[in-house]
């Protein structure tokens, strides 16, 4: 579904993204993981199509994405969320979501169809819309649902969810994490998911990436990644016996 | 619009035969002309376009009507489309580089501006064609007891014109009120509050900023076009100079530009100013009243940003909560 090859994205002469290659099949939940500053937004924002790469291929279903603008982006059907929730201020919560049905799917549903996906969508994620919330009264966890319900408003194939838990509770955080897992299952989205709370990550993910520095230094099942020393090294540090733990006691749930 | 609007255009529509002099319809149709063009305007400014380049819109649109008419004796009816076809064409050479390549805020402003500008010189440096700084009249066909040309659109009895004005300011809440309830309100709040974002939900920014921006661009310039035709004379600093764009801004600024009759309000408001302040003082101090309406702008940005009606609208909201 998709092929990233060599993908690289200089800032000046500073490499924030070093020749990254990966494969991503079709249903699969990817995670991608490292310390703070090793690429990860930076990977998304150029499949997203909000930077163009300085150098390698992104391929989204046979078609080199690599370059296009990040409203072609998501109309080829990669949707994806901000780490820092960037809400349409002037707009209700169910115009935010009804504005991404309508435009994500480059106006092939009418208007009505559009406001019935978003509402669809938020119920989904379980945001309250009827009364036409506005965005003021949200708190962070809400924001986070606002940002995902927006992403899957437009339809996408492929999903990229940036740290979608920071700032949750550990209930809220479970909630998000079965979303994810279920938004897999009924609409058959592939997911790549960014995160720091190993936890939970390593439980529903299929498979993980490890940047540091711009660089891949380990990718396999989430339990080969959490015994691996580079990855202990440099991300993980004490905590690598409890995520190994996670790695290991997946639910049955997550693969399917 | 819907049936409610019909008995207050009903009773707009008497208006001329109520008023007490001839006076007062010339500045009834000003009102409803200018209203019309800051309505146009806008619909750009409220999203956060800022264009000072409104007047070379007016501008484009009045003199290609005259110009056409004295020199190739071609009817209004034909040349208003063209006027607005061309006005368009302008919007979209200076709003498609602008937008393609980010240029926004004050950028954008200086870029209008500039417009503007152009447009003035270049309709005082072709002076053999439009006249230059004196201005132009069209020919006119009132003569010899004829009293009236729909063809021509020239009208002797001003009561005419006002039905127009009032068709053109009706057409144009209409069209306000129509972008309000669409998709297109949504792109274009999306756009302004985080472009990137909007983008990244399938908007299409260049596309959306620019199909708003054909829209104030045809209003404006269909307003001037009916401004010239109405004062049966035009001339690039009432219909096209820095002083018009200026003056939109500060209008619309002052009537509230979020609300969809704020720039009427603004209109009926400026021409209270004005008139007030050519009767109130005169010719006797040069300059003052543009010092006096410059001066009311910077007040205005600063403590009344959403303008006499905006914040009507957030005082009767706030007293009903
Ligand atoms: N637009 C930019 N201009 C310059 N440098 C940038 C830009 N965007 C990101 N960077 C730099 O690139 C590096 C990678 O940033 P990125 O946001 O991808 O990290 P991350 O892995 O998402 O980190 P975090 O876990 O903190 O979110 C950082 O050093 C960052 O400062
Ligand atoms: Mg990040």
């Amino acid at each position: 579904m998709l092929n990233v090859q060599a993908l690289t994205k200089k800032f000046g002469g500073f490499t924030a993204v070093s020749s990254i290659s990966f494969d991503l099949a079709e249903g699969e939940i990817l995670g991608l993981i490292g310390p703070n500053g090793s690429g990860k937004s930076t990977t998304f924002n150029l499949i997203a199509g909000l930077y163009a790469p300085t150098a390698g291929s992104i391929r989204f279903q046979g078609r080199e994405i690599g370059g296009l603008s990040a409203t072609q982006v998501c109309h080829a059907g990669i949707g994806r969320t901000f780490q820092i929730p960037r809400p349409f201020r002037k707009l209700s919560v169910i115009e935010n979501v009804t504005l991404a049905a309508y435009y994500g799917q480059a106006g092939r549903v009418s208007e009505a169809e559009a406001r019935r996906q978003a509402a669809d969508a938020l119920d989904l994620i379980g945001l309250p819309h009827a009364r036409g919330e506005g965005i003021d009264g949200l708190g962070a966890a809400a924001l986070k649902k606002l940002e995902m319900a927006r992403a899957l408003a437009t339809q996408p194939r492929l999903l990229l969810a940036d740290e979608s838990l920071g700032g949750l509770d550990e209930a809220e955080m479970e909630q998000a994490a079965d979303m994810l897992r279920m938004i897999r299952r009924e609409r058959n989205i592939t997911i790549i998911w960014v995160e720091h709370i190993m936890g939970v990550l390593m439980r529903v993910v299929d498979r993980v990436i490890v940047l540091d520095h711009g660089e891949i230094i380990s990718a396999g099942l989430p339990a080969e990644v959490a015994a691996d020393p580079k990855v202990i090294e440099v991300y993980l540090g004490s905590d690598a016996a409890e995520v190994q733990e996670h790695a290991r006691g997946r639910d049955d749930g997550a693969r399917r | 619009m819907d049936r409610r609007w019909l008995p207050a255009l009903a009773a707009l529509a008497v208006l001329p035969w109520v008023v007490p002099s001839s006076y007062v319809v010339h500045l009834l149709v000003q009102v409803l002309l200018w209203s019309f063009i800051y309505t146009g305007w806008s619909l750009m400014g409220r999203f956060g376009l800022v264009s000072f380049g409104h007047g070379a819109f007016m501008g484009i649109g009045a003199y290609a009507v005259v110009l056409l008419w004295n020199f190739h004796g071609l009817s209004p009816w034909l040349s208003i489309p063209i006027g607005v076809a061309l006005a368009v064409a302008v919007a979209v050479l200076i709003g498609y580089p602008c937008f393609r390549f980010g240029i926004a805020g004050h950028y954008f402003a200086l870029v209008t501006l500039a417009l503007t500008e152009v447009v003035r010189s270049v309709i005082v440096a072709l002076r053999d064609t439009t006249g230059g700084s004196l201005g132009i009249t069209p020919n006119s066909v009132l003569k010899d007891g004829v009293t009236w040309s729909v063809q021509a659109l020239q009208f002797a009895d001003k009561r005419v014109f006002f039905y127009i004005a009032l068709a053109a300011w009706a057409f144009g809440i209409w069209v306000w009120h129509r972008i309000d309830k669409s998709m297109m309100r949504y792109a274009m709040e999306a756009i302004g509050s985080d472009e990137q974002a909007a983008a990244s939900v399938g908007v299409n920014v260049t596309r959306t900023k620019l199909a708003i921006t054909m829209i104030s661009a045809a209003l404006t310039a269909l307003g001037g076009a009916l401004f010239g035709q109405y004062q049966q004379y035009v001339n690039p600093e009432t219909v096209a100079g820095i002083g018009v764009s200026l003056q939109i801004v500060f209008a619309v600024i002052a009537g509230g530009m979020f609300v969809r009759f704020g720039p009427t309000v603004g209109a009926v408001f400026t021409l209270l100013l004005t008139e007030g302040l050519r009767v109130g003082i005169g010719n006797k101090v040069n300059a003052l009243d543009s010092t006096i309406y410059g001066l009311m702008l910077v007040l205005f940005i600063i403590y009344m940003p959403t303008g006499i009606l905006g914040k009507l609208a957030e005082k009767l909201r706030r007293a009903r909560a």
